[in-house]
């Protein structure tokens, strides 16, 4: 099976972050980068399909600076077979241009499944796989939890609130991946040394204008500080007290 | 015109809230540019019964459409049926980012050649278009974005815009599906329920939510319990009670599952891990339950109690059942 997997490098998440002086975007000094969560779940599930089969390849693809191509060879190191920076500078909020410029290199690939992760772990909008299917004409189903082959029919699971639907679709589909679905692995040293020799090709991203600015980003306002009321079932006249009285939830 | 669309989410023959929700938050848009709201809800049949509930919660005109391929969800029919009315003269659309509105609103903003503002918290009217804040980050930074494509389209945040009661005796208008729906290319083969909890994560006001510190997945029904004694509360859980298959994966509060904002979070047995805070850290008012009083959820409860979760929770579930009686 053909596969391609696109990626986004992110910051890792575990961290205070700061505000760049422009207001406009994370203060990136210190920080880790790595693939988006969901992103890695994608890779791990498309690596397991071909190994799995013991056939097909694994393209990922990634949109952004030259940065982002260290992203790419870790995914090669996991396991994925080739990689494409779509080299574009600069951060970009519009999903719709986003996928514009994935689509246009995505149609070339014959791809059989195209995988992404539900949504980026940092804008989080969630959008540009749905929008690369509608823009490739293909069948999408989102924030799967399960994928299986039934030869040329992919079967799904997708969580809904309190509920999960069982779905079937013809390749070639989009998909977006959910957790659950396969743990990411570590990469071995071998994976390590083998993706150094794995082709990675950089070429133009085509983005359109956007028309989704970002104006601003600011930290969230602090919490007021916790209180601890008490030790052990003896606070819980107090903790009741202060949900009634004071917080008006009881 | 500045008519919004709004779209009117159900399940099982039933309205859910997040449709409710989405028709609050269409208001704000519409009520700002001088428009009307118009609803959208799609079902097998009978749908049309909750055209009222829409009416008396802000919607001027209540679309019903009804089609035997609508008894499961079917988004690719039901995007296809909103973009079409869309394009016939809206300025804008608005979903409620649930697992539903999630999946519908990149479709019909890629239909009608727009970006999207996902699971937004706030929406204004400005000078170029419509302005919006949206939590990114896990939840640690806020993003204000505007929108300067036309027709705008909106996911907000489950429970960011509270339904409304706003009688506008809606009038009903049955509309037929673009297209034919059973002809979707994804089939859903079956829809099941996933856990015994009547109410949703993203719906409920109060959540009850567990992690190790209650040490086996049978002790959740101490959970389930002072849930019980809510009365409107639904129940969660941290990410390694889910990992370890105590609680479905669709139960899981935190970076990677659902984002929840009650008006009030009980944490039992919940150290606090980044990745959990991430998904809680806006509930209104936070109760902590934990044996170490050192635990990182201590810094963002409002209340905390240090003591063991197994002792202290049956007492405060008598507690709240007497306060509620």
């Amino acid at each position: 099976m053909n596969i391609a997997v696109c990626l986004k490098r992110v910051p890792d998440m575990d961290v205070r972050f700061k505000i760049a002086p422009s207001g406009k975007a994370v203060d990136e000094t210190g920080l880790k980068f790595d693939m988006s969560d969901f992103d890695g779940y994608a890779v791990e599930a498309a690596i397991q399909i071909t190994e799995k089969a013991g056939a097909g390849e694994v393209t990922v693809i990634s949109l952004g600076g030259d940065a982002v191509q260290e992203t790419l060879r870790k995914a090669m190191s996991m396991g994925a077979h080739k990689a494409v920076q779509l080299k574009h500078d600069g951060a970009s909020v519009d999903s719709h241009a986003v996928a514009t410029a994935l689509a246009a290199e995505l149609k070339t690939g014959n791809y059989d499944i195209i995988m992404f992760g539900r949504m980026s772990i940092d804008t989080a909008h969630g959008a540009v796989g749905t929008m690369v299917a509608e823009q490739l004409g293909l069948p999408v189903v989102t924030a799967i939890s399960k994928l299986e082959f039934d030869g040329r029919t992919a079967k799904m699971r997708r969580e809904l609130e309190g509920a999960y639907e069982l779905l079937e679709c013809a390749l070639p589909a989009v998909v977006t991946i959910d957790e659950g679905i396969a743990r990411p692995r570590y990469p071995s040293l071998k994976g390590i040394m083998a993706a150094k020799k794995k082709p990675l090709e950089s070429k133009p991203a085509q983005v359109p204008a956007e028309r989704l600015t970002l104006d601003a980003m600011a930290l969230p306002p602090e919490r007021a500080a916790g209180k601890i009321i008490g030790e052990g079932p003896d606070a819980v006249p107090e903790l009741v007290r202060l949900l009634k009285e004071e917080a008006k939830v009881l | 015109m500045s008519n919004i669309l709004a779209f009117a989410e159900s399940r099982g023959g039933e309205l859910r809230r997040a449709g409710l929700e989405a028709v609050a938050a269409a208001r704000v848009i519409a009520d700002a540019k001088g428009g009307e709201v118009h609803a959208m809800i799609f079902g097998a049949s009978g749908m049309a019964a909750h055209a009222a509930s829409l009416g008396a919660h802000g919607a001027d005109v209540v679309f019903v459409v009804e089609h035997a391929a609508f008894t499961h969800n079917n988004p690719e029919a039901v995007s296809a049926t909103l973009a079409e009315k869309i394009k016939s003269g809206y300025t804008g659309f608005v979903c409620t980012a649930s697992a539903s509105g999630k999946d519908i609103a990149p479709r019909v903003a890629a239909k009608l050649g727009v970006p999207l503002a996902s699971d937004v918290t706030t929406l204004s009217v400005s000078g170029n278009g419509i302005t919006a804040t949206h939590p990114g980050y896990t939840g640690k930074v806020i993003q204000t974005v505007t929108l300067t494509a036309s027709p705008a389209v909106v996911s907000v945040r489950p429970g960011a815009f509270l339904p409304k009661e706003n009688a506008k005796a809606g009038s009903v208008q049955p509309l037929a599906p673009s297209g034919d729906p059973s002809a979707s290319r994804v089939k859903v083969t079956e829809t099941a329920v996933g856990n015994t909890a009547k109410l949703d994560l993203g719906e409920a006001p109060v959540i009850i939510s567990g992690g190790r510190g209650l040490k086996e997945a049978a002790n959740f029904k101490l959970v389930e319990d002072l849930a019980a004694a809510f009365g409107n509360a639904a129940v969660g859980a941290t990410r390694a009670v889910t990992d370890d298959g105590w609680r479905p994966h669709s139960d899981q509060i935190g970076q990677t599952g659902r984002l929840v904002s009650p008006d009030l979070y009980v944490a039992c047995g919940i150290s606090g891990a980044i990745q959990h805070l991430a998904g809680m850290r806006t509930s209104k008012t936070i109760v902590a339950i934990n044996k170490d009083k050192d635990a990182p959820i201590f810094k963002l409860a409002d209340y905390g109690i240090v003591g063991d979760v197994l002792t202290i929770l049956p007492v405060l579930t008598e507690a709240v059942k007497k306060a509620k009686a």
